[in-house]
């Protein structure tokens, strides 16, 4: 079975050293990353050796109506664990996140699925546009305040 | 005073009025003789007078074609009424069309979608006149549950005209079969002179 691996132990241990000031908040299941940095902590667990999460399951976007939050959920086939990895945007207007494309293939259908449903703008996507809804709708009908 | 012995006295004129009766009388104890038995019988039982509205109707109503359109899980049900248990071949529905071509009775069967209506108006003017639609589950009728939603379409009759309405959620097999026998009833009135 997969094990999971402590979120709050792999951000002690292996990230806070290396990108200073870019945890937010940890715990055993997972966590937080700025951001600004969410694309070199994604960089870094995938090609980590020891870590070497090289495939991406999940993406998930949550609206706390204070901010966003997107999930990541991690899994090496190499080494059989998995990680979930977090990052929040506090800009309801305009919610930028840095894209994972180039990282995990499987992040390009689920980022355009929660741009289209949350209305988080993936920055470096190579083609972010609505994905379950037609395009000419308005608002993005996930969100909290959507009516 | 020549022309008077020329008419009948009247005594003459009762005896031949009351033979005329008494020849009725005698008559009438005999049954009256078919007109149409000089009709050869072979022709009797060939020949057979109807109006081209019965007989179309009654063709029509016989030989529906349905069209395969499941959207959701009421389409299981419909399957089930075409499977041997409900058998709809009773009403000469032998085979789902999977071509709109072919097809006379869409039985639109579940949740339709804004994203899936212009699909379902597509199929609907590819079917052939005369063709008839049933609405059958609360999703397809009115929404259903998700009627408040932002993407569900709330009732197909805003797409597409329906002509019978089968609530139910799903709708049992024998629910749509008598759908069905009302369409049989729907069809059976029309006319040629309307189409």
């Amino acid at each position: 079975m997969t094990a999971a691996l402590n979120g709050e132990h792999v951000a002690t241990k292996e990230i806070a050293e290396k990108f200073p000031d870019s945890v937010v908040a940890a715990d055993k299941s997972a966590f937080v990353v700025k951001s600004k940095s969410l694309y070199q902590v994604a960089e870094f667990l995938k090609n980590a050796p020891g870590l070497d999460f090289d495939y991406l399951t999940n993406l998930v976007a949550v609206d706390y109506m204070d901010y966003f939050e997107v999930a990541y959920h991690l899994i090496s086939l190499k080494h059989n664990h998995s990680l979930v990895l977090k990052t929040r945007c506090h800009d309801r207007d305009k919610p930028v996140v840095p894209s994972v494309v180039n990282l995990w293939r499987s992040a390009d259908f689920q980022e355009r699925e929660a741009y289209d449903l949350m209305g988080i703008i993936f920055d470096g996507h190579p083609n972010l546009k609505r994905l379950l809804l037609w395009e000419g709708f308005v608002g993005h009908p996930l969100r909290r305040d959507y009516l | 005073m020549e022309v008077k012995s020329y008419l009948p006295s009247p005594h003459e004129i009762d005896v031949a009025e009351g033979l005329r009766i008494n020849s009725l009388i005698e008559a009438s104890r005999q049954p009256i003789p078919d007109p149409d038995s000089w009709l050869e019988a072979e022709i009797r039982r060939n020949v057979v007078v109807t109006t081209v509205d019965y007989v179309l109707d009654w063709a029509r109503s016989r030989s529906i074609f349905p069209l395969m359109f499941g959207l959701a899980c009421c389409a299981f049900e419909m399957i089930g009424m075409a499977a041997s248990r409900f058998d709809i071949a009773r009403f000469g529905m032998d085979i789902f069309r999977w071509t709109p071509r072919q097809a006379d009775l869409m039985i639109v069967a579940g949740t339709l979608t804004w994203k899936m209506a212009p699909a379902v108006k597509l199929v609907y003017e590819q079917m052939a006149e005369p063709k008839w639609v049933i609405a059958m589950g609360q999703c397809t009728i009115s929404g259903g549950p998700f009627r408040e939603s932002y993407s569900v379409v709330p009732g197909i009759n805003r797409i597409i005209p329906v002509d019978v309405y089968v609530p139910g959620c799903p709708p049992r097999p024998e629910a749509l079969i008598h759908g069905i026998r009302k369409l049989h009833e729907k069809i059976v009135k029309e006319s040629i002179k309307k189409a």
